[in-house]
């Protein structure tokens, strides 16, 4: 039984494209060894999966799961993360054009835009440990918007729709921002692609892998 | 659970109006009822080449401290809910003391458990402890081998710790997730911080590198202490 590989997928922009809030370096290495890895080890795991199905091997096949779970994770939470960046002062950036629906359902959810980022931000300083931050619709496109956490890898549950999300691991910021990780997530805003949030706000994700 | 966070929070009051004093294994250094940061016994940079005097540096007086201050300030709250007799106020600080009181305990006693070579880093065990080790692994080689397989298998932030088990008496490798300590059954004999933090200015994703280099600065003294 064949089985189709995951590969990474390249970044809709170049590695220094988001200077000066993520530095090249750590682009580089965010995409092509974290994320290449989470790659690897999903490929791995799969291929594994298939050899115990064969064999029928059911313990194998149990314990491959969290294998699957956290790497098949990180490769989904990647792919959608570089998709929701966008360099800083692009049109894609500017909320008031290019997000109409989002911009007023995150305005009535919120009260504001600005309470909206404040709500996020303190989500994501919260974070205990590595994980991610995200704003979803809930249960599909147009849903109740909810600010969610999820640890390590985890990915969004698959009922609702990831709008977008920030990556709260330590290695999406530590050689530029050290401990100040409230830097960071300071400098997320000024590159955070409006125009991919609402689109898979409006229309949803058909496949998280192919955005 | 009110009652443990009852005594945690007295635990943290106990020293009372001493200015300072070292408790025992974790030498958590508390001053007038309030967790402080404790010293270094050994310069920032004496742990190179196995780990920058950049990352001790900010490891220490940044991270460590952190966890300090925010311990102090979830137990300030826990009093004051504790004040009020207000029980949900009390279990809802639960995970911040685990957090904050878990990172404190945590780095205490990684650094105590690193040591310079000059002072003895990276020399074996010998005495009940090394029997110990060969006992339940097979020689000291094989221990640190998987232990490193336990650290690479983290999935996320934690530490990885060799441990005693109170009732058995048996050593053994345990993970812990983010900076939850270990406690209860188990007794903290040799921790490593396997949290990006702890070595990623020099090493980014390459963490194998780092697991392997830093049994050149273990400090197997204080790990014999311990056990």
């Amino acid at each position: 039984m064949a089985i189709q590989t995951h590969s990474l997928p390249p970044l809709p922009y170049a590695y220094e494209a988001l200077e000066p809030v993520i530095s090249k370096q750590i682009m580089e290495l965010h995409h092509q060894k974290h994320h290449q890895t989470y790659v690897n080890n999903l490929n791995a795991a799969l291929a594994a999966q298939v050899t115990a199905t064969q064999a029928n091997d059911v313990r194998t096949l149990i314990s491959l799961q969290q294998k699957i779970k956290f790497n098949g994770g990180g490769h989904i939470n990647h792919t959608l993360f570089w998709k929701n960046l966008t360099p800083a002062g692009t049109p894609e950036n500017d909320v008031i054009k290019v997000a109409p629906s989002l911009r007023d359902a995150i305005a009535a959810r919120w009260g504001s835009h600005e309470g909206f980022v404040k709500a996020f931000s303190a989500e994501l300083l919260g974070l205990q440990g590595s994980g991610w931050g995200w704003l979803v619709s809930k249960e599909g496109p147009r849903g109740q918007l909810e600010i969610v956490t999820t640890k390590d890898q985890d990915p969004v549950v698959k009922t609702d729709v990831p709008v977008f999300g920030v990556d709260m691991w330590e290695h999406a910021y530590y050689l530029q921002y050290l401990n100040n990780k409230a830097g960071y997530v300071e400098g997320i805003w000024k590159i955070l692609n409006w125009a991919e949030a609402e689109k898979r706000y409006t229309s949803g994700v058909e496949n998280l892998l192919k955005l | 659970m009110v009652a443990l966070l009852a005594s945690s929070a007295r635990a943290a009051l106990r020293s009372g109006a001493s200015a300072s004093f070292k408790t025992g294994a974790a030498g958590l250094t508390i001053a007038r009822g309030k967790a402080t940061l404790p010293d270094l016994s050994f310069d920032y940079g004496a742990l190179e080449p196995s780990i920058s005097g950049k990352i001790m540096e900010i490891h220490h007086k940044n991270h460590h401290n952190t966890y300090v201050t925010n311990y102090n300030n979830a137990i300030e709250q826990l009093q004051e809910a504790q004040a009020k007799n207000d029980i949900s106020a009390q279990i809802a600080l639960k995970p911040a003391i685990n957090f904050n009181g878990g990172g404190h305990l945590n780095h205490s006693l990684f650094w105590e458990n690193l040591a310079p070579k000059s002072a003895g880093g990276g020399e074996p065990p010998s005495g009940s402890l090394a029997q110990a080790i060969d006992g339940t692994y097979g020689s000291l080689d094989e221990f640190k081998n998987k232990f490193n397989t336990a650290l690479a298998g983290i999935q996320g932030s934690g530490w990885a710790w060799l441990v005693k088990d109170k009732q058995t008496g048996q050593i053994g490798i345990r993970t812990y997730a983010n900076q939850d300590p270990v406690v209860g059954q188990y007794q903290p004999l040799l921790g490593v911080d396997a949290w990006e933090h702890a070595y990623y200015l020099q090493y980014q994703n390459r963490k194998a590198e780092y697991f392997k280099a830093i049994w050149e600065v273990i400090n197997w003294k204080a790990v014999e202490k311990r056990f």
